[in-house]
């Protein structure tokens, strides 16, 4: 399944909706995606037209009220409470907006924590944690804790933290919206250099036009639906709209 | 994930400072009043634990506690003398006399009179002269504390002479003269103790028909004593009690006829209180200010249970630290103030519910905030 290019997320006719009644809101209605391993898909469109609800279902993180996601060929529905977080555990890596980050932590310990949640003893965790820092070009601030780091710094620690543990699929919500352009830009040129790869595959869910080139596809959405799938690299197959 | 759990605990200074200053107080609290109710209750049987030697007191059948006194006739001794397993009984006076000092001023004194023969009934440590110093005329022997205090001289710049052996007073105007200094125990009404012969402390006391207070009674080797009181109580119709029954005697009486225990059960759920209160909501309010942090952990693949145990590992560490802080803080107040008339007792079985206390209040903190953490969806991390 982890060949290249082969589908690393398939959403068919997913649906999610928030409240009952007259209150009821529908986040989700009927979206079908599809990703590919050692592809950056981004979702864009308008605040509140359900792209953050995409990411949570992908991850692993909301139940889809209908319509079928398998990511790696697994469905999370399948899976009890025990299963669902030792997959997301072992598989997916998480980057949030506002990082997200232990403030009583130091940057080593913050990105150390997915492999102590899986079961690695805490030196070797720590030491595979500084290598990655490393990678990330933060050397120099392993023993920083978060408020001792710029907005910048911050996300490369969350990116290298959700690196780690070699996750297939990565998510990012709105990776640079707390940065200023020029640190987004140095922070998705990170995230494409050290994090896409042959393998894993990558969704960002984004506002911000400025990173879009970054994208290998984009999926457009509204209302609760993708209403176009853009390819941005000529070597990658077009989706139809939906 | 313990590390991280302590880290997480001890980063938010303010609230860590907070969850540990509320249990101290709480723990100190419990423990400290708890320790002062305690000895005022051992201060109530003090006297009993004073006079070992006797295994059973028998005294008038409406006696409720160690100080109410309710003179028998001294021929009783005798007839609890006949009862069957009885190995000796002797008579014993106490009462509350009046003494003048030699500057004229008045001072009440718990009188204790011993059995002329055997002075059974002795102070259990003697500082100054001897027990057998009682037999010489006038001879009275006064407690350590007494003679420092209230039967102390006062000169006119001010200064306090303790009454020592040789010194004199007045026993309902009678002369007493000091012949030893010793310790006990001290009792709930800590009065001066003065010990001297049962003859001479009906001398001193007010003429009545009744004068015996108690008879100490030593049963037989290999009796059952409490088949013995039973036969006592059968033959004389008199009350037979056996040190710890007449202990227990006296502590229902304070309990139930004084309002210490409601005193100091206040003041010891009022400390349980403030520990739920301060610590039990700050360790809340820690839980929900850093609730996003518990479900980014959810969501990169941490169980329940593994955030249940952190959870109980930070309410474990808060509870350790707020309890050893208290304790230690009372039991150094109790030092401190060991020499005054404080009483203070801390024995194993108050640290033990102390600590039982702290670990409830923790608890309770805990499970609020593992409520919150079990039901906690993880998607909250993508929310801003």
């Amino acid at each position: 399944m982890d060949s290249v290019n082969s589908i690393a997320v398939l959403c068919k006719g997913l649906t999610k909706s928030y409240g009952s009644g007259n209150n009821q809101v529908h986040a989700l209605c009927g979206v079908d995606l599809e990703v590919r391993t050692g592809e950056l898909m981004m979702l864009v469109g308008p605040s509140g037209c359900g792209k953050t609800t995409l990411i949570s279902v992908i991850a692993g993180v909301l139940e889809r009220d209908g319509g079928e996601c398998l990511v790696f060929g697994y469905d999370f529905k399948q899976m009890n409470p025990q299963e669902k977080t030792r997959y997301r555990g072992k598989n997916i890596g998480f980057v949030f907006q506002m990082f997200n980050l232990i403030p009583a932590l130091t940057a080593t310990e913050n990105v150390a924590v997915p492999l102590i949640i899986n079961g690695v003893k805490r030196r070797e965790a720590l030491d595979k944690a500084r290598e990655i820092l490393c990678r990330v070009g933060l050397s120099d601030r392993t023993h920083a804790v978060p408020a001792e780091l710029s907005g910048g710094q911050q996300q490369r620690v969350a990116i290298a933290r959700a690196m780690l543990h070699d996750p297939k699929l990565i998510v990012c919500d709105e990776p640079t919206s707390a940065l200023d352009h020029e640190t987004g830009h140095k922070v998705m040129e990170l995230l494409r250099e050290v994090a896409v790869g042959i393998g894993r595959a990558f969704i960002v869910v984004t506002h911000d036009a400025r990173i879009f080139k970054f994208a290998d596809r984009i999926a457009k959405m509204d209302d609760g639906h993708i209403i176009s799938i853009e390819n941005m690299r000529t070597d990658l197959s077009s989706n139809t709209k939906c | 994930m313990n590390f991280i759990a302590i880290k997480m605990l001890m980063g938010n200074r303010a609230k860590y400072l907070g969850i540990i200053v509320g249990l101290t107080f709480a723990s100190l609290l419990i423990t400290q009043q708890a320790a002062i109710f305690l000895g005022l209750m051992t201060r109530t049987f003090g006297f009993l634990t004073d006079t070992g030697l006797p295994d059973i007191w028998v005294m008038d059948p409406k006696v409720q506690y160690i100080d109410d006194l309710k003179p028998l006739k001294e021929t009783e001794s005798l007839r609890v003398r006949s009862v069957e397993g009885v190995e000796w009984a002797v008579p014993l006076y106490k009462g509350l006399l009046k003494a003048r000092l030699p500057n004229g001023t008045f001072q009440a004194c718990n009188v204790v009179g011993l059995d002329d023969e055997t002075l059974i009934g002795g102070p259990p440590k003697m500082l100054e002269g001897r027990l057998a110093n009682l037999r010489s005329s006038d001879a009275v022997i006064v407690d350590v504390v007494g003679a420092n205090s209230k039967l102390a001289r006062t000169l006119p710049d001010g200064r306090r002479i303790p009454m020592r052996i040789g010194d004199t007073m007045e026993l309902n105007d009678h002369r007493a003269v000091v012949v030893g200094i010793c310790q006990v125990q001290r009792t709930f009404q800590s009065q001066p103790v003065i010990y001297t012969t049962f003859s001479r402390a009906t001398v001193f006391a007010p003429r009545e028909r009744k004068l015996m207070s108690f008879v100490l009674v030593k049963a037989k080797p290999g009796q059952d004593i409490h088949a013995l009181c039973q036969r006592i109580r059968r033959t004389t119709g008199l009350a037979a009690y056996t040190r710890d029954e007449f202990k227990a005697l006296t502590i229902r009486y304070y309990m139930k006829y004084t309002g210490i225990p409601i005193n100091f059960g206040t003041t010891v759920i009022l400390g349980f209180i403030v520990g739920v209160a301060i610590a039990g909501q700050t360790f809340y309010n820690f839980t929900l200010d850093n609730i996003r942090y518990f479900g980014t952990l959810k969501a990169m693949g941490a169980s329940d249970f593994m955030l249940l145990r952190m959870i109980l590992l930070q309410a474990a560490t808060v509870g350790a630290i707020g309890y050893g802080l208290g304790v230690g803080i009372a039991s150094a107040l109790g030092l401190l103030t060991g020499s005054t008339e404080l009483s203070f007792r801390l024995p194993w079985q108050l640290l033990l519910f102390s600590a039982v206390a702290v670990m409830l209040i923790c608890a309770g903190s805990a499970v609020l905030s593992m409520w919150k953490v079990m039901r906690l969806e993880p998607a909250i991390v993508f929310k801003n």
